[in-house]
């Protein structure tokens, strides 16, 4: 377990130190390109409620720099992209009153692309989300 | 080595307990930078305390003590009593009332507190002391709190009636709140019990909406609110609606979402509407414009029906509190003048965010008159601070003192400003 922990740190660790991080297994590639649509879908949807910092709004809009929701479970994110978050949920100890609407309109892999960014931009460090991943949270709603 | 410290430490204490005696309060010395505010020539401010709280509505009692209303309970008090040393520095004496809220209001040897639900009021003895801190009486119940919007702001007239202020638990009333392209829900539901300002009796017990009454509606979210007292007018600030370009990229696009629609001021009688959600008030064109939820085009004008702003601010900047001056320490311009707090935008972005200031507005016999200034500016800490929305403090509560200090109160770090002007 101990040693688990120390592999995962090392390849975090190297993976931080170069520019183009590579895939740890199986998940689609961060590239240059999904980077770039990912901002300009983020700057269209997201910009406007989570800032251009990705610091949200004190009790309303909720930060998603190094937060669980976003560095989490991949499932989760990608349900609150396609479903909303109106439930008033804690995040990591703290609430925020605006709702988030539905972004189902959004396709498969406009969402991966918009998540991919934002696992990897303001400070944050995670695996790339794909279309097919999105795909699949998205029929097993159905 | 103890004893030898001591003596230039009491020696202090009486020389400056001999200069206190020779001290009335407008002769309070500001803090060299002012708090932190900039200010027109001739003002200072003392920053009288940082309470690590979200401090919302503040009332300050003619000893000088200051009741601050905490948006969530700190220790499980949630109005927090500051006793000022002669200096103007406050420390915390006590706490009572564990909810959290926003509104607090004093008058008729009363204290006037809301949670997000619920109004309660405290016997004060003759020093404005309460009485009987665990045990108010409860006079209002079962107001409709949504997730937004949930805030309860108060006041009272002078013929024993009190109003709250119940925001709409919505941003336009869609049918998905703030979704891309919902339509408004026909004959918005939310207006029965919220999104508007109720009236009840300041003296009884447990009423809710049966025993209210629904004095003025179609206002989205107040938090600001005073009662003139030149010609005797309940006054409102409303918080205009959010994501014209989000939800409409077709026909706004970021700018125009970051200007409009204006923040209003609203000059309010019995049976008012001001029109949320159906329309909204756009200040350039001078015009109240039908809400795109609504089948609006930026252009089609709304019912007439609707009531006029009395005066129309840029949009987004959050008018959380407003006070009529009239007090006799500013200059005679101020004297029955509104200042209004102004907490700061988020829903500008992209484009610059806006507010972080206190503004005044000029009236004369009791209507707005003239263009309004910024009064108190920079707490946001600096331009860029206000500019990315990242503001140090965050303006939200007005008080006035009885020496005519203006006191304001900040919700990010729970600053308690004093505003003095000793340019005499």
């Amino acid at each position: 377990m101990i040693l688990l922990i120390l592999a995962t740190g090392g390849i975090k660790l190297s993976a931080q130190t170069k520019s183009k991080p590579k895939p740890a297994a199986k998940p689609a590639l961060i590239t240059a390109a999904v980077m770039a649509n990912g901002k300009k879908i983020y700057g269209q949807y997201c910009l406007a409620c989570h800032m251009e910092d990705g610091g949200g709004v004190p009790n309303m809009n909720p930060p998603l720099s190094k937060t669980s929701y976003v560095l989490g479970d991949k499932t989760r994110l990608i349900k609150v992209v396609l479903n909303g978050l109106s439930d008033g949920a804690e995040i990591d100890g703290e609430t925020y009153t605006n709702v988030m609407a539905p972004h189902n309109f959004l396709k498969d892999q406009e969402i991966a692309d918009v998540l991919t960014f934002i696992r990897n931009s303001y400070g944050n460090k995670a695996s790339a989300v794909s279309a097919a991943e999105v795909k699949t949270v998205r029929a097993a709603k159905k | 080595m103890k004893k030898i410290l001591l003596i230039p430490v009491l020696l202090a204490a009486s020389v400056s307990f001999a200069l206190y005696a020779f001290k009335g309060a407008s002769q309070l010395k500001p803090d060299a930078d002012n708090a932190g505010l900039k200010l027109p020539e001739g003002f200072g401010a003392i920053k009288v305390a940082e309470l690590g709280a979200r401090a919302r509505h503040l009332v300050v009692t003619p000893q000088g003590d200051i009741y601050v209303k905490l948006a969530r309970p700190k220790d499980e008090k949630g109005i927090l009593v500051l006793h000022p040393d002669n200096e103007g520095k406050a420390q915390v004496t006590g706490g009572f009332g564990n909810y959290g809220g926003t509104g607090i209001y004093m008058k008729n040897g009363y204290l006037y507190a809301s949670s997000n639900q619920e109004v309660f009021r405290y016997k004060l003895n003759d020093k404005n002391e309460v009485i009987n801190p665990a045990q108010p009486e409860k006079i209002i119940t079962g107001l409709k709190m949504g997730r937004q919007h949930e805030t309860k702001s108060l006041v009272l007239d002078n013929d024993g009636n009190i109003y709250v202020n119940i925001g709409a638990y919505s941003n336009s009333c869609q049918e998905q709140d703030r979704a891309l392209h919902s339509v408004g829900m026909p004959g918005c539901p939310i207006l029965d019990s919220a999104g508007g300002i109720w009236q009840f009796k300041a003296d009884k017990l447990n009423q809710s909406y049966a025993e209210g009454v629904r004095y003025a509606t179609g206002l989205r979210n107040v938090v600001g609110l005073d009662w003139n007292q030149q010609n005797n007018q309940l006054f409102v600030m409303q918080h205009g609606r959010d994501n014209l370009a989000s939800s409409w990229p077709e026909l706004y696009n970021n700018k125009e979402s970051a200007e409009l629609p204006a923040e209003c001021l609203y000059a309010l009688k019995k049976g008012d509407n001001a029109g949320w959600p159906y329309m909204y008030y756009d200040q350039i064109q001078h015009k109240k414009i039908v809400a795109p939820e609504y089948g609006g085009d930026k252009k089609k004008e709304a019912d007439a029906k609707f009531i006029e702003p009395a005066m129309a601010y840029p949009g987004h900047m959050a008018p959380n509190g407003l006070l009529f001056y009239t007090g006799s320490m500013f200059p005679e311009k101020y004297k029955n003048g509104a200042f209004i707090a102004f907490h700061g935008s988020w829903n500008r972005a992209p484009e610059p965010q806006k507010g972080y200031f206190v503004v005044f507005q000029p009236f004369k016999d009791g209507k707005p008159s003239g263009d309004w200034e910024i009064f108190a500016d920079n707490f946001s800490g600096s331009p860029e601070k206000a500019a990315s929305g990242r503001a140090d403090y965050r303006p939200c509560g007005l008080a006035q003192g009885a020496d005519g200090s203006l006191y304001v109160t900040d919700d990010s770090k729970g600053a308690v400003y004093r505003i003095l002007y000793n340019n005499k």
